[in-house]
């Protein structure tokens, strides 16, 4: 067992709220079409609430803190963060779409020890780039930032967001990172907006088009053996849990609101009101999240694929049911095996209703 | 026998769990898993304070082993952590440190 699963294992065990992702801010300079957020500010946690909270982080346990946002340097504090976490022993992780990353920022990044920096980049050409951050001029200064850091000595990942629009251009984004010695990751989830918006669902890719990506080698290593049929359903999927969340991780938003993944927006508690830990520990909600298993599932416990789908507990929330399929989980399951899953199968007997998104609500109003 | 003193980098991330300290540097992502006995000479490495003095009020104050044993065994780890960049080791007191474990003493 690797240490990093070990860490995973006991952190479980013991209750650990290993991770935390902590958005800083909703607002942001980019207006990028297919985004889940709106960038009004109704509110943010002050630095000193910030720091309270990042004390009660530490006090739980929490060792992986990753900063983001919309663009979290948009937040003038944003360094004291930084600098007060670090002073914290987090390991911090910064997402950022580094248009304000100058030398001086890249330099101070890097001797605060940040162990990494993730950045947006939808493609290598500023038409289709800019045309998704409605940001004349983002790429630009996006890859501007990205050497700098680079230069400063960070490790940066390239994460390549997957529309239709962009869909051609992977291999350019892939070239640019092995260009300027950053890591890669593709990304084909479009969440629903936060206000239960989901008009920006048709900016997923289509099924045709994921089938390219399930294909490719330079994304998924073995293609025979990533699109094979699942094998046969164990005990450990039945009993397993889908992910992370709520379990060892949890996402706070600026205004103070804890949910179980920033992708899984069921409220839970506010920190401004309650101690992190004491929502951490006793909140009904996150008991319920870590009391699923895979055989509790009414769909999905019966499907074959539930032993290998990345069935998202947040999307298939936001769906209607954190114990139902995530449709969107279950087309990259069908794409990339060819074989129905047990959720397509009950809508189709449904009549093929779309999926019911709920409105996503904050735990408390801030104002 | 020269004197030793470390400290803990600045480019690291460091939290207890139990009686353990997970300890990752980010330079190179290495996730280290410190013992009891180790996780106390991490925690005591201020800069200020001689590697001597740490295992003798340290460790060989609080757990039965004996000095010379200890000594050793905390040269070498402390060498393994220099290699990693997780600590700092000096044969003078070093600048700019001492503060207590887990305020990221440089940082």
């Amino acid at each position: 067992m690797g240490l990093m699963t070990e860490l995973n294992a006991k952190a479980l065990r013991l209750g650990i709220p290993l991770s935390v992702h902590l958005d800083l801010t909703y607002r942001c300079n980019e207006r990028c079409e297919h985004c889940y957020l709106e960038h009004d500010d109704r509110g943010e946690m002050s630095l000193g609430e910030i720091r309270a909270l990042l004390r009660d982080l530490a006090d739980a346990g929490v060792f992986f803190l990753t900063l983001s946002g919309g663009e979290p340097l948009m937040r003038r504090d944003c360094f004291e963060i930084i600098e007060s976490a670090r002073a914290l022993g987090f390991n911090v992780k910064l997402k950022t779409n580094a248009v304000m990353v100058r030398e001086k920022e890249a330099r101070r990044l890097r001797a605060l020890g940040v162990e990494q920096v993730q950045i947006s980049l939808y493609s290598h050409r500023p038409e289709v780039h800019d045309g998704i951050t409605k940001l004349p001029g983002s790429l630009k200064r996006t890859l501007a930032g990205i050497r700098l850091l680079r230069s400063a000595g960070l490790k940066v990942t390239l994460a390549n967001v997957l529309m239709p629009s962009n869909f051609k251009d992977s291999a350019g984004v892939r070239a640019l990172a092995a260009e300027v010695g950053a890591h890669y990751t593709l990304d084909p989830t479009i969440t629903p907006m936060m206000d239960g918006n989901t008009s920006v669902l048709r900016f997923r890719v289509p099924p045709k088009e994921l089938r390219k990506v399930f294909e490719d080698p330079n994304l998924v290593g073995n293609v025979e053996e990533f699109c094979a049929p699942p094998p046969p359903v164990d005990d450990g999927a039945r009993e397993g849990f889908p992910c992370s969340a709520g379990h060892t991780a949890c996402y706070i938003s600026p205004y103070g609101d804890l949910y179980p993944c920033v992708q899984f927006p069921l409220p839970c508690g506010n920190v401004r009101r309650q101690k992190f830990i004491d929502i951490w520990k006793d909140s009904q909600q996150l008991a319920e999240v870590r009391s699923i298993r895979g055989k509790d599932l009414p769909t999905c416990s019966s499907c074959a694929h539930l032993g290998t789908c990345t069935r998202c507990p947040g999307l298939a929330y936001m769906e209607g049911s954190m114990r139902g399929p995530s449709s969107a989980d279950c087309e990259k399951s069908f794409v990339r095996t060819g074989i129905t899953t047990a959720g397509m199968l009950a809508r189709q007997a449904a009549g093929n209703p779309p999926p019911g998104l709920i409105q996503i609500e904050s735990a408390q109003s801030p104002f | 026998m020269s004197e030793k003193y470390i400290a803990r980098s600045p480019a690291v991330a460091a939290r207890r769990f139990d009686e353990e300290m997970m300890v990752m540097s980010s330079v190179d992502s290495t996730l280290f898993n410190l013992s009891e006995v180790a996780a106390v000479i991490w925690e005591s490495a201020d800069g200020q304070t001689p590697l001597s003095q740490i295992v003798r009020d340290q460790v060989c104050a609080v757990f039965d082993v004996a000095p010379d044993e200890a000594y050793r065994d905390a040269e070498a780890f402390v060498e393994d952590l220099a290699r990693h960049g997780i600590l700092l080791v000096s044969a003078s007191p070093v600048q700019g440190s001492g503060s207590s474990a887990g305020e990221g003493a440089w940082a």
